[in-house]
């Protein structure tokens, strides 16, 4: 049976979409067989961050409406067979996703996929509501600064209360704390929130710290998810993130300053 | 600080209220607000309390309960989420007399929660004491007619004694609280002793007066 998977935050622009694209990424380069779906609508980003935004003719809407069917809106991604995009669109607002729409198209998606991976818009309103109304796990994306973990905390309270889970009082959804844009050197400094403070005010289990990266953007800009980029450290903290998502232990990486060598200072080299 | 609900209406209540805080920003600002429905008796209807919470809190206020109540304000303001306390004058007289009923020990009495409170989230246990395992986050309101136990952090809300139960107590295992009140009178944060910050506490009313013993 397929498993939906939101990312989600309240907070907007901590990473979601990073996290979407790179997350279906991971999971597809495991053999698993994903989509990963734009609820983020009117804004539209996530087919940019996977490369793919000028081969989108239908949209996650359009399918919703029964403009379109599902093979003629979603796009097959061009380095992994096992992974498709399905973009949403840029001229509609949010209403348009109704929640009996949304349940038949990831009814359908569920009979040929293992994962489906929905890209939360922010908020805590229809929009980030309906994208995790049908999740059975929740990656909730946070950064280490004092509102982005309120955010976070409101969100996980949302999805043990109002998700389609919650609701039916089925088994809760699987919530995981996903630490981003993570800078070692400015919580060294105090000047973000340690690991431990985040997690102790959330306490939910850690899937994952990803550091702040120039890669993330150079990634993004050329529509290449960064967990593609394996010498880039936001890269390979998606990959152990996605492998202990699928059960595998790693430990944590990037938690503490990287100790540069002096001949690396010298030369200028990060 | 205790505001008088006048029979005008909602809008007027704003307008004046708007032009108090414009002279003096600094003393309303985050201020704790109970308001005194003695001169609207109409008010009724859980609506319009939620109404009401959402025009203090535009407002930059803390709406933390209702006070001279009648039963059917008492419910619809409970509903909302707000307290009910008794005025000042009414409990001075009641206290030493006729302390307020204790719930009883059976364990119906009580509400048990096992899960962390988030923000956002407002519990209340009406007629009883509220067991909370793990820690209430900041901006989340945990409310009771009797005692508050936190077995956690509380950086929330936590209002003991809403009913006007002054022998209500909150006990904390870790006291990093924005609020703290028992039958009416409350502490912000910034009222609590940097000494008690982040440790054991038990807060109660000493002659009126919220104490925070630590222990
Ligand atoms: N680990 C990271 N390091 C550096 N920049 C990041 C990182 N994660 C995200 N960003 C940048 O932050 C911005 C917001 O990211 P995005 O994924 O669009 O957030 P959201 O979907 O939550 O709004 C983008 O410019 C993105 O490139
Ligand atoms: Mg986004």
């Amino acid at each position: 049976m397929a498993h939906v998977i939101v990312v989600t935050s309240g907070k907007g622009g901590v990473g979601k979409t990073t996290t979407s694209a790179a997350v279906a990424a991971g999971l597809a380069m495991k053999g698993k067989k994903t989509v990963v779906i734009d609820f983020d609508v009117g804004l539209r980003n996530l087919d940019l961050v996977m490369g793919c935004e000028r081969r989108v003719v239908f949209d996650f809407i359009n399918v919703i409406n029964g403009d379109a069917n599902l093979n003629q809106a979603l796009i097959r991604d061009k380095r992994l067979d096992q992974l498709y995009v399905f973009p949403t669109s840029q001229t509609r607002d949010k209403d348009a996703l109704k929640r009996n729409g949304v349940e038949k198209v990831l009814d359908e998606l569920k009979q040929s996929f293992d994962y489906i991976v929905c890209d939360s818009p922010a908020g805590i309103e229809h929009g980030a509501l309906t994208a995790l109304y049908f999740a059975d796990s929740a990656i909730v994306v946070t950064n280490p600064e004092v509102s982005s973990v309120r955010d976070s905390d409101r969100i996980i309270g949302i999805l043990a209360a109002k998700s389609r889970r919650a609701e039916r009082g089925e088994a809760p959804v699987n919530v995981h704390l996903l630490l981003t844009r993570y800078s070692a050197e400015r919580v060294a400094k105090g000047e973000m929130l340690t690991v431990e403070d985040v997690q102790e005010i959330l306490s939910i289990p850690l899937l994952g710290i990803i550091p702040e990266s120039e890669s993330v953007l150079r990634a993004s800009n050329t529509g290449t998810p960064v967990i593609f980029d394996d010498q880039s450290p936001a890269g390979r903290a998606y990959s152990d993130a996605v492998a202990r998502f699928l059960g595998e232990t790693r430990e944590m990486r990037f938690v503490k300053p990287e100790r540069r060598s002096l001949f690396r200072t010298l030369f200028g080299r990060a | 600080m205790v505001l008088r609900l006048g029979e005008a209406g909602l809008a007027d209540f704003e307008q004046t209220l708007r032009s108090q805080i414009g002279r003096s920003p600094q003393f309303f600002a985050k201020a704790p607000v109970v308001l005194d429905l003695k001169d609207s008796q109409g008010l009724a209807a859980a609506a319009d309390f939620a109404e009401l919470k959402r025009l203090l809190r535009g407002l930059d206020l803390v709406p933390i309960g209702v006070q001279n109540a009648n039963p059917a304000q008492r419910e619809a303001a409970a509903e909302a989420g707000l307290g009910s306390f008794n005025g000042a004058a009414a409990q001075r007289r009641a206290a030493p007399t006729q302390p307020a009923p204790r719930p009883a020990a059976g364990a119906t009495r009580s509400m048990l929660v096992t899960e962390p409170v988030r923000s956002g989230t407002q519990i209340y246990a009406r007629g009883g004491d509220l067991i909370v395992l793990k820690s209430v986050s900041p901006g989340a309101e945990i409310i009771a007619d009797g005692h508050i136990h936190v077995y956690g952090a509380l950086r929330g809300r936590a209002i003991a004694g809403a009913t006007g139960d002054g022998a209500a107590r909150i006990f904390v295992k870790r006291l990093e609280a924005e609020l703290v009140s028992i039958a009416g009178r409350y502490l912000v944060s910034d009222q609590i002793a940097a000494e008690h910050l982040g440790r054991p506490a038990q807060i109660m009313l000493d002659d009126e007066h919220m104490v925070v013993l630590g222990n």
